[in-house]
């Protein structure tokens, strides 16, 4: 069984064929990832047992003629910053390396539900706060493509385990580029939802007005039937919406021919020359597909960065709060007093860009700040969110590239945070727009390092972005 | 208080601002399903989202909104159409999230008032603002084996439902305040909104303070008073504290603005250990919930749905009924002593007559046995009988008062007792005279007193009469009746 070439529908085709049972799809996907994990580290811990009762589950139901769940038999991983009952959470901290929560997160409950196989836990940058993997206590994830390239971050292992073929689909997070960013470094779809559209119950909060769950895949379809199984309102988010659910995989396939695309042009300026050539390219055939793209400006994308890194870290610092040595994090030994304990603790539990980041969250709420900084920042993110109301008032959908640059080396930017902020300035404003996102896989670089388009459409138009992503997808040949 | 003399103390005027927490009497705790019970064993009554375990969210209770909404129509607030929960972000271990979800610069509701009586005139207290936050857990240093290494800490109060109403320093006494917390008590508990109950901690209260020369303009600086949990302690800590910055400020010293703790064993107050840097809690919207919305026909519903409220009701119970001011307070003490009081009144006839057999028979017993009106063995319905019967000159007053104990002690009817024991007043003209003919003809000098002008003797002779009659014949008859005799 080639697990690494597999595919939601060629899984569904095995199991009707019963070419192979769930139960042995599971055994064999865990063998190959274990295996694989050495490599590139994309695994945190794996779940075969759990893994071993859903598939069981499943070929119990295919026994008794039920019908398949949308997900049967499917092997997942889920990014470590989404809690499983039972099962160690850790987000990448040292301050949850024993943590295990008695309660799974409504996308882990669902894709269960629907015969989904969960298989383990997928590495990722400490509260999902990095663009490069490397600030996960447990050690940085190797980019499958050039294992001496990051895979992106935050959500690095998630893209690394569908990219090496390990895990079929992958559940991440993005709050600024998390899921967009290495999806294009490792070359496979990912997918930013509207905010509101997937529950974040059980998603450890990062930024929780940012803070998305969402899936990847190896290509649009596998990616857009995860997402339609975990989306839907959940109770238990009182910001999840209550718009129903679409078939997202029913318009996949239609012509994309007269639909309107627009390229911003603030987002094509200092862009690598290979990923501007190959964004290039993508957009010709986008037009060679019949769409009708024109240039069109979203003004506020100057401040982006700026607003983001106030809002987040202003969102993280109070987020982050919790983990204050007294109840299941790691607690300092030795502390005399309470606010010793909670010194120590946080500066012996965190690493460094969390550390930096609550810093910078703490200052900006600050009595005497608030107002100039995230007041401020909140104000200019409305402008964020109308420059695309009115640009979707003239295109269906916007296409710019993901990253300036393809994947870069372990080790090339951890010094220099700005510069590593950078490499997310053109996926934030999704974020901060609450707009659906996401990446399509368009090309290698001379070196062989991938490079993804994004497509960015208006809330709650998933349907759009999967007919156009599947479009480009076929057109160049998956 | 020995710090000054009154003298002194009356120079200068108080100015006083409350901040009263109030339990809503919810079911379940404002952002998640888990009961609010009192007395549960400890960590016991929680769930993720009470917790804070990473990943939970809290999800808006509409029972928490409704009484909120409650309480703020309940003190003559303006509802804000939006409000917003906001992040009051600090360290502490029984706050499991690091911060506590309330309301900010958008809370809940706004420019309230109520009204208090003193010195028999009517004072209107602002009421600033009142909001909505979850409580936090309770941390325990004592009582532990290990208390002297370890804290303990119970979340079973985390996520419980709380107001806050903050009024305007509009006190001016300790006296005020007082009467500002009787008041306040009593509204939301007619209102439903909270037990109140002080023991369990439903209601707390922090006082702020200062004092000023009277005829000053600025406000003194202001202490904060916080641990006075009851209102008589609120009225001890006030009255010290007012006394020691009067003695303070005549003094020649000055008042630091700080956080002071009432010790309830000395009735002192106590600086905190000055904290290096002022709390800054970070506030910021809470993004995990959306802006609280009250549409008008929510609103509107809610407002339907408000029981009359104690002011309203004294205010009906001494034009309605002519009662006094006095027993208009104590028959609007509660809610439920209201309602006995008005059936009373309506089974008897007679509210006047009504009100002194309910606040003092009746309240007389009840608080003897430690029983809350709701618990009386006699009910309104039995008691409106009795005096319905001192009404209609079935019974006198006096035989009235020696079968009402029987019935508390017995819950039966008055009928039942008065039929069993024969006490049925005497009025028939026949009856009567054949005792009064009794008593005249064993009292032979007594006659010959009064007829000799010492009309005094009459009083004499009807006792003797009555006496005859075991109480039960009606004295205004027998009065008639031995004047008409001894002609």
């Amino acid at each position: 069984m080639d697990i690494a070439s597999l595919t939601i529908d060629r899984i569904h085709e095995g199991l009707r064929r019963r070419a192979f049972s769930a139960a042995e799809l599971a055994q064999a996907a865990l063998a190959f990832a274990e295996r694989e994990n050495p490599r590139t580290n994309a695994y945190l811990h794996f779940a075969p047992e759990r893994a071993l009762a859903a598939a069981q589950r499943v070929d119990r139901q295919l026994a008794a003629g039920e019908p398949p769940g949308k997900l049967a038999g499917v092997p997942i991983a889920v990014k470590d910053v989404i809690v499983t009952q039972g099962l160690r959470t850790t987000c990448g901290s040292r301050l949850l390396a024993n943590y295990v929560p008695p309660y799974d997160a409504t996308a882990v409950e669902r894709l269960e539900a629907a015969g989904g196989v969960m298989i383990g836990k997928a590495n990722c940058d400490e509260f999902a706060m990095g663009s490069s993997n490397e600030n996960s206590a447990f050690g940085p994830v190797r980019n499958p493509v050039a294992p001496d390239r990051v895979p992106g971050g935050s959500s690095g292992g998630s893209a690394a385990v569908v990219a090496q073929g390990t895990a079929v689909v992958s559940l991440g997070s993005d709050t600024g580029g998390s899921i967009r960013q290495p999806a294009s470094f490792c070359g496979v779809v990912g997918v930013t939802p509207t905010y509101g559209r997937v529950s974040r119950y059980g998603l450890v909060a990062f930024a929780s007005s940012l803070d998305h769950i969402g899936p990847f895949g190896r290509n649009v379809k596998d990616a857009a039937t995860l997402l339609e199984v975990i989306a839907g309102r959940d109770e238990r988010d009182a910001t999840s919406a209550f718009a129903p659910v679409p078939d997202y995989t029913a318009s996949l396939g239609e012509s994309v021919r007269g639909m309107k695309i627009g390229l911003p042009k603030e987002y094509f300026t200092g862009l690598a020359s290979e990923t501007g050539d190959l964004m290039h390219a993508a957009v010709a055939q986008l037009e060679k597909l019949g769409c009708q793209v024109r240039e069109i400006s979203l003004p506020a994308t100057g401040y982006a960065i700026a607003c983001y890194y106030i809002i987040c870290t202003a969102e993280a610092s109070s987020n982050l709060a919790r983990y204050d040595g007294v109840r299941y994090t790691y607690r300092s030994p030795g502390a005399q007093t309470l606010l010793d304990m909670y010194r120590q603790t946080r500066g012996e539990g965190f690493g460094a860009e969390c550390k930096r980041r609550i810093m910078l969250g703490t200052y900006v709420l600050s009595a005497g700040y608030y107002d100039a900084y995230y007041l401020k920042a909140q104000k200019v993110r409305t402008l964020i969110a109308r420059d695309f109301q009115n640009a979707f008032g003239e295109v269906d959908a916007i296409v710019a590239p993901v990253s300036p640059s393809p994947a870069f080396k372990i080790g090339e930017k951890i010094d220099d945070p700005l510069e590593m902020y950078l490499s997310d300035i053109y996926t934030i404003t999704g974020d901060l727009a609450g707009i659906p996102c996401m990446s399509v896989p368009c090309g290698r670089t001379a070196e062989g390092l991938p490079v993804g388009m994004q497509i960015l459409c208006n809330h709650f138009q998933e349907e759009t972005m999967f007919k156009l992503a599947a479009a480009y997808e076929s057109a160049r040949g998956f | 208080m020995d710090l000054v003399t009154p003298e002194l103390l009356a120079k200068y005027e108080p100015v006083i601002g409350l901040e009263v927490h109030v339990q809503l009497a919810t079911r379940t705790k404002i952002f998640c399903s888990c009961p609010t019970s009192f007395g549960a064993p400890p960590n016991t009554n929680v769930c993720p989202v009470c917790l804070g375990l990473p990943g939970a969210l809290p999800v808006l209770s509409r029972e928490a909104v409704e009484l909120g909404v409650r309480a703020a129509l309940a003190l003559n607030c303006h509802v804000r159409a939006m409000s917003r929960f906001a992040r009051k972000n600090y360290f502490y271990p029984d706050l499991p999230k690091g911060y506590q979800i309330s309301q900010y610069d958008e809370p809940l509701a706004e420019n309230g008032w109520v009204e208090i009586a003193g010195d028999g005139r009517h004072k209107r207290i602002g009421i600033t603002r009142v909001h909505m936050e979850d409580d936090a857990g309770k941390s325990i240093h004592d009582g532990f084996r290990d208390s002297d290494r370890y804290s303990y800490v119970d979340l079973n109060r985390c996520g419980t439902p709380l107001i806050e109403i903050v009024s305007e320093p509009d006190l001016r006494s300790a006296d005020e305040a007082y009467a500002y917390l009787t008041e306040l008590k009593q509204t939301l508990q007619f209102a439903e909104v909270s037990t109140c109950d002080m023991e369990k901690g439903h209601l707390r209260c922090d006082a702020n303070v200062s004092v000023r020369l009277r005829g000053a303009e600025k406000f003194g600086t202001k202490a904060e008073v916080k641990n006075v949990n009851s209102f008589r302690f609120v009225k001890q800590a006030l009255e010290y504290e007012i006394a020691r910055q009067v003695a303070l400020l005549a003094g020649g010293g000055k008042v630091d603005q700080e956080t002071r703790l009432f010790n309830p064993n000395t009735g002192e107050t106590v600086g905190m250990r000055s904290k290096e840097h002022a709390h800054d809690y970070r506030y910021f919207p809470e993004p995990d919930l959306a802006p609280l919305r009250i549409s008008e026909s929510w609103l509107a519903a809610i407002r339907a749905s408000m029981p009359e409220l104690p002011a309203q009701k004294r205010a009906r119970f001494i034009e309605g009924y002519g009662l006094r001011d006095y027993d208009a307070q104590v028959l609007t003490s509660t809610r439920e002593v209201s309602e006995f009081y008005e059936t009373v009144a309506r089974v008897s006839g007679d509210p006047r007559t009504a009100a002194n057999w309910v606040s003092t028979e009746l309240m007389g017993l009840l608080n003897a046995e430690g029983k809350p009106v709701t618990e009386s063995p006699v009910s309104a319905e039995r008691l409106g009988e009795l005096v319905g019967l001192i009404k209609s000159g079935a019974i006198s007053n006096k035989l009235a008062k020696e079968i009402f104990p029987k019935m508390f002690s017995t819950g039966e009817a008055a009928s039942v007792i008065i039929e069993r024991e024969g006490l049925k007043q005497i009025s028939d003209a026949g009856a009567l005279e054949q005792i009064v003919d009794g008593v005249l003809a064993a009292n032979p000098k007594q006659v010959e007193q009064y007829r000799g002008g010492k009309s005094t003797v009459l009083g004499f002779l009807v006792g003797q009469v009555m006496k005859a009659s075991r109480g039960q014949a009606n004295p205004q008859k027998v009065n008639e009746l031995l004047k008409a005799k001894l002609g």
